[in-house]
């Protein structure tokens, strides 16, 4: 939902935001020591201690991890005794930012701290993948998550919307412009490759690493006192598709655009977007959902294609166009994640800055 | 720094699951090789049937037959298979529009390439051999050419229907359990117990995780503690535990080792159960070429007073 259709609500900005490097291993790391760093390094950059923190959400999978409640041990890294206001999603961080944007509406905290991270390395990531899928039709056949996305690719191909060389361009420039994001996994030329499921070559795919990410949130004034520019959040929504892929449209995706919709992105023109595409098809099914024209500056980060952390990626959209709101870089910015098969469930948040 | 630990680790289960009216009926529909879909307020067709509408939430329930021919609506070459999935040799995913379906089922197709396969194409189901109500009793797609397959008039109706399936499931990883529980564990391996020290509290953890939960900040400053300790709290276990080879009752217990900032649990032997008491002062017990104590017995001292272990509880 958007500020405008709830007057009187208080205004939540992004004021600070921290990543890892993304790294195909991090073997000599638990997922609290690969936590903590980013943990530290949001706090600095606002000078909060996390005693000072109103409320805390994290994003994660005990599927990645192969352990029941693994979030709790994270929860070591964030000072979690005596007991904290702490909430939990079983997906992408960019949920627990919705969570905490709420909690932060709701006038119990003026301050959250989120975070997410994701170790893809212990397991084998395309096969744990399939067990996010329905489990009477689709998961016992082991469909695995480059499939899925090579379905998808192909319903776009078919539809004359992209053919093999269109997919190539998009993740050679991904990584091409990600050689400015020292936090990105696969930066400068990547050999677009064989294929990994036809028609997706694994140039059209991301690549599977470790990493983690933080957001910290503000109400008013308490955000204007811990940033300079912070990056409002004007509008952030969420929204899913159905869950059996043969019931959707794979060429379109209508969840994102209705997430847009309420969030606002179609009252103004965003000059900035940050696009949660893990597959190359899928930033041209996004494109076209969020109505982005070449004149929004797209994936400057290099987006999923450069750098996947499973859990973080997304929170990492919001956070990497928060950024350049906060360096001024921006002035209305949109961030997309995504989680599920093929583009399932969108959420789009618009963030902008004070005018200059 | 010591070398990275590393173990496999094998997550396995074999989920079950009951099925509501209408997935119970399409899949014991598969076990008798009819293809069941369900009809929408508007007047769909979806297969696989669900139980509401994608669209309205509408409850479903109006089953309906459709052939086991239909078109592939998009396809994937896939030319690894990997465990578990319907093929082993090269085959396409496709997502398939059975005759008299508005949407598409995921599947396997076997073709002998990708060059054989395109959208449009027409393909029939190739039932499997033994059926049991399951997604796999389709064994897969295979390419055919000619009319739509004749129905075969069944209602939904079935005389044993399939209630529930069991999904088994297994994945495997590469467990490392970082630096701080490394240096724990290999403190372990040369019979050494090593916790890490909190720079900000100077509370001393044991196992160390490589964090300070109340104050949020990394430890690293590794502090041997024991070999002996103080029961803290404990209980009487009297249920004996599967492949457990412990005969109960048998006391479990909270033992701060000297130089802990906080407790960590083992079994308590070498002494009756009823005797056990808080402040005991209990030392390890290994056993021949074990990773970790078997457990703690008393060791001959005086009891430790109250005071010295309250903040331990
Ligand atoms: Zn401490």
């Amino acid at each position: 939902m958007t500020r405008e259709e709830t007057p009187g609500v208080r205004d939540i900005a992004v004021v600070a935001f921290a990543q890892t490097d993304v790294l195909r291993t991090t073997d000599e790391l638990s997922e609290v020591e690969m936590l903590m760093p980013v943990l530290h390094s949001v706090l600095d950059r606002t000078g909060l201690k996390t005693a000072d923190i109103g409320f805390t959400c994290s994003g994660s999978s005990d599927y990645l991890a192969g352990r029941a409640f693994s979030f709790t041990l994270a929860l070591d890294g964030v000072g979690a005794w005596p007991p904290i206001s702490e909430s939990h999603v079983e997906t992408d961080g960019a949920w627990a930012l919705y969570e905490a944007w709420t909690k932060l509406l709701t006038g119990d905290a003026d301050t959250a701290l989120v975070y997410s991270y994701g170790k893809s390395s212990p397991g084998s990531l395309r096969d744990v993948l399939t067990r996010q899928l329905d489990p009477y039709y689709v998961a016992p056949l082991w469909p695995d998550s480059v499939a899925l996305a090579a379905l998808q690719a192909q319903a776009l191909i078919d539809a004359g919307e992209a053919d093999e060389s269109a997919l190539a361009a998009i993740g050679t420039r991904s990584r091409r412009v990600a050689t400015l994001n020292s936090h990105a996994q696969l930066r400068g030329t990547v050999p677009q490759g064989d294929y990994a499921v036809r028609p997706l070559r694994t140039g059209d795919c991301p690549p599977v690493g470790d990493g983690a990410a933080a957001v910290i949130l503000a109400a008013g004034e308490r955000a204007r006192e811990l940033c300079s520019r912070p990056a409002w959040i004007r509008g952030i929504d969420h929204r899913i598709e159905a869950h059996s892929l043969g019931v959707r449209d794979l060429t379109d995706s209508p969840s994102t655009r209705l997430a847009a919709e309420k969030a606002g992105v179609f009252e103004r023109p965003v000059d900035t977007a940050e696009l949660h595409a893990p597959f190359s098809a899928q930033e041209i099914v996004l494109r076209k959902a969020l109505r982005l024209d070449d004149s929004v500056r797209v994936n400057l980060s290099g987006g999923a294609l450069a750098a996947n952390p499973m859990m973080a990626a997304g929170l990492i959209r919001i956070g990497e166009a928060a950024a350049r709101i906060h360096r001024g870089e921006s002035d209305r910015a949109l961030g997309h994640a995504t989680s599920g098969p093929c583009l399932q469930q969108n959420l789009v948040a618009v963030l902008e800055g004070d005018a200059r | 720094m010591p070398e990275v630990l590393k173990a496999p680790l094998v997550v396995e289960f074999p989920f079950t699951r009951s099925l509501g009216p209408v997935q119970s009926a399409f899949l014991t529909g598969l076990r008798e090789r009819v293809v069941l879909g369900v009809r929408t307020g508007d007047d769909r067709t979806l297969v696989p049937p669900v139980e509401y509408d994608p669209v309205t939430a509408e409850e479903l329930h109006d089953l309906v037959e459709v052939a086991a021919t239909g078109t592939v609506t998009t396809w994937a070459w896939n030319h690894a298979p990997r465990r578990g999935q319907p093929l082993a040799t090269p085959f396409a995913w496709v997502l398939v529009r059975l005759d008299g379906a508005d949407t598409a089922l995921l599947h396997a197709l076997d073709a002998p390439g990708p060059d054989a396969v395109r959208t449009g194409m027409r393909v029939r189901i190739r039932w499997a051999e033994e059926r049991t109500g399951a997604i796999t009793d389709i064994a897969c797609f295979e390419p055919h050419d000619g009319d739509p397959a004749e129905l075969t008039g069944t209602t939904g109706e079935f005389a044993d229907p399939v209630t529930g399936i069991v999904a088994p499931a297994r994945l495997d990883y590469t467990y490392s359990p970082g630096r701080a529980q490394s240096a724990y564990i290999e403190a372990l391996s040369t019979r050494r117990t090593v916790g890490e020290r909190c720079p900000s509290c100077r509370k001393v953890y044991v196992p160390p995780r490589g964090a300070c939960p109340t104050c949020g900040v990394p430890t690293a400053e590794q502090v041997e503690v024991g070999p002996r300790g103080t029961v803290t709290t404990f209980c009487i276990v009297n249920i004996k535990a599967k492949n457990l080879d412990i005969e109960v009752p048998y006391v479990y217990a909270h033992i701060a080792l000297d130089g802990a900032g906080l407790a960590l649990h083992g079994r308590i032997s070498g002494i009756p159960y009823d005797q056990v008491r808080m402040g005991l002062r209990v030392e390890p017990v290994w056993t021949d070429g074990a990773r970790y104590p078997d457990h703690y017995r008393p060791a001959g001292e005086p009891d430790a007073d109250y005071d010295a272990y309250k903040e331990l509880l």
